[in-house]
């Protein structure tokens, strides 16, 4: 009677080895600095990327708008900090909360909209927030940001944090994709008439998503001005290099996967660093000009020709390389 | 009073340039049912051809839209073919997916632009970039009455060409139908591509003809994407009509907002303006111009 109820989480052999790998890698190999703050970047948007990911991926609203929740997050984490000399650290408890509360008010506007309008509509909204951060100086410092003395200059604390947030994220998602409420958001985005038709109450799980999507963004948020010490409208705000690069790396990963966001946000620091370097200084300098222009003809090659993502179209990697195999042993 | 009509004139003279925008925009929207995020970046390619002929040659900028016009208009159509048509047969999660590869497209014409031209602010100093006509207390800056009426005569064009020729008849059916529009005989998908590189084509004219009052950069592409989408959503979409008088109420809010909030919200204006029609009247104008 017992075995009736499924296991909400399950954690399969190689997920429990990347994460022991995760947390023991550090300790064997003694990275550089700059490798230590690859990985953070990499976690991070690993947090964004599963936010977005179970907004648009799961539930099949595709927000445009993402770096609102993570802008709010980290001024959750700064603010007090500025006013009232309250430590940033609180922001991974008010972070979370402020986006989550941006989220719900944002969602009674935009959850209106449907398609391509919400994707707008969540656009729009981040761009005002961007813009308003920037003029209410009073409240925000403007332009000029808040400045913030990391507290340790080693990055391994802000690691681990990271990767506990990371793991925090994935596991949720995990979880609610296998709960009741999961189904009902791939029914929303699969057919939201269909699945209004069938009583599900679309806009209350709508709001759910939403609200778990935005709690992490918020919490991303605040660990970003905790890791980063400084942060201005234009950096937590944007509209290229936050809300558009979480949803590049769902796309990349695979969207409506689990490890997705995990894939896309590794492959786009890695490409965007290899570059960056320009190919480890083995290239001429120029090469470290075109970073972003190869991750973007990198996200144009995957929706061309991978269009689940490299999870998602997994498969079709694998029968390449099994089809390849046969043909070598018919010769 | 001078201020507001001079705030009034201001907002016509440059919402003539974004109807323009908007018209490409919304046709695009209308015929491929697709936001086209990479319309601002496609500008400002036309911007940057237009820099380096007048740079170049000394080719005046309203002159050059007879070369922008063209070559932006087989860039699109090669854009449409190889990039965008090909996603219609492919199988994806979300249906988003021809708007997410404008964005990629738009990513990397803003990249390739940046790695070219670097991120420098670039402008053209022509004979007449600070002459100004007066009517009254109000001035008129030279360069936009010229791009005004240029708009104009572009507008106009398209209409007779949507309204009267065959190809503007095929357009439009296939705006209204695609599959209806097979059945008598078009082929929805040669269409779907043209409109692509017609839209595009109407949005390098206005690029062209912003060059002389507006600075040139690569991130200038972002900027007027989102002002774009703004204007056809006010419009209504797939609306001509409507995009001309979206193009000309952002113009007006967006002067007005600068010169009675404050210069910093000069785009927040038009965003919030978006949000509430998008939420509260969406259908946007076409509600009023039926068209």
């Amino acid at each position: 009677m017992e075995e009736k109820k499924t296991k909400l989480l399950e954690v399969s052999k190689s997920e429990w080895g990347i994460l022991i790998a995760a947390v023991i890698l550090p300790f064997i190999f003694d990275f550089s600095p700059y490798v230590q703050g690859l990985l953070i970047f990499i976690l991070l948007w690993v947090i964004l990327g599963s936010s977005w990911n179970l907004l648009a991926g799961f539930t099949g609203q595709v927000s445009f708008g993402h770096a609102a929740f993570f802008g709010i997050g980290a001024y959750a984490a700064g603010i007090p900090y500025m006013h009232f000399k309250l430590s940033p650290w609180w922001g991974l408890i008010t972070g979370g909360i402020a986006a989550v509360i941006l989220g719900y008010l944002l969602g009674v506007l935009v959850f209106r909209l449907k398609g391509p309008y919400f994707a707008l509509g969540t656009l729009a909204s981040g761009e005002i927030l961007r813009l308003v951060f920037g003029e209410e100086e009073w409240l925000t410092n403007g332009h000029v940001g808040i400045l913030y003395m990391t507290t340790w200059v080693s990055k391994y604390p802000y690691y681990f944090i990271a990767l506990a947030l990371a793991v925090g994220a994935i596991i949720s998602v995990k979880i609610v994709m296998k709960s009741k409420a999961g189904f009902y958001f791939l029914s929303i985005r699969e057919d939201e008439d269909a699945a209004q038709a069938l009583g599900i109450d679309t806009r209350k799980y709508k709001n759910v998503s939403m609200v778990i999507s935005t709690f992490w963004a918020g919490t991303a948020g605040a660990f970003y001005m905790i890791y980063m010490g400084f942060i201005d409208p234009e950096v937590v705000f944007a509209l290229h290099n936050i809300s558009i690069i979480s949803i590049l790396v769902g796309i990349i990963g695979g969207v409506g996967t689990i490890w997705g966001p995990a894939i896309g946000a590794l492959v786009m620091v890695f490409v965007q660093e290899l570059f960056r370097s320009a190919i480890f200084g083995l290239a001429p300098s120029w090469v470290s000009g075109l970073h972003a222009l190869i991750f973007g003809v990198l996200v144009i090659i995957v929706i061309l020709y991978l269009p689940g993502g490299i999870v998602g179209d997994w498969h079709l990697f694998k029968k390449k390389f099994g089809s390849s195999k046969k043909l070598e042993v018919s010769k | 009073m001078d201020l507001f009509l001079q705030s009034l004139v201001s907002g016509l003279l440059i919402g003539g340039l974004y109807a323009i925008i908007g018209i490409g925009m919304t046709l695009i929207m209308g015929v491929l049912k697709i936001i086209n995020l990479a319309h601002g970046q496609i500008l400002m390619v036309a911007m940057y051809i237009t820099w380096v002929l007048w740079h170049t040659w000394g080719l005046d900028p309203y002159l050059s839209i007879f070369i922008t016009i063209p070559l932006v208009f087989v860039f699109a159509e090669g854009l449409s073919k190889y990039l965008l048509h090909p996603l219609i047969e492919k199988d994806s999660i979300l249906p988003e997916n021809q708007v997410l590869m404008t964005v990629g497209i738009g990513m990397v014409l803003v990249e390739l632009a940046r790695s070219i031209f670097t991120s420098d602010y670039r402008s053209i100093q022509t004979s007449y970039t600070d002459k100004s006509l007066y009517i009254g207390n109000i001035s008129l800056s030279l360069p936009l009455v010229i791009a005004f009426i240029i708009a104009i005569i572009l507008t106009v064009g398209l209409f007779y060409l949507l309204a009267k020729t065959d190809l503007g008849r095929s357009i439009r059916a296939t705006a209204q139908d695609k599959f209806s529009a097979t059945l008598m005989g078009i082929s929805a998908a040669k269409i779907t591509i043209l409109t692509y590189g017609l839209g595009s084509a109407l949005d390098a004219a206005a690029g062209s003809l912003l060059l002389p009052v507006y600075y040139l950069y690569p991130d200038v592409g972002p900027l007027f994407t989102v002002k774009a989408f703004v204007i056809t959503i006010l419009g209504g979409l797939g609306s001509t009509v409507g995009a001309i008088a979206g193009g000309l109420v952002l113009g007006i809010a967006e002067t007005f907002g600068a010169t009675y909030i404050s210069s910093g919200y000069r785009d927040a204006t038009g965003l919030v303006i978006f949000l509430i029609v998008l939420v509260f009247f969406p259908g946007g104008l076409k509600r009023f111009t039926k068209v």
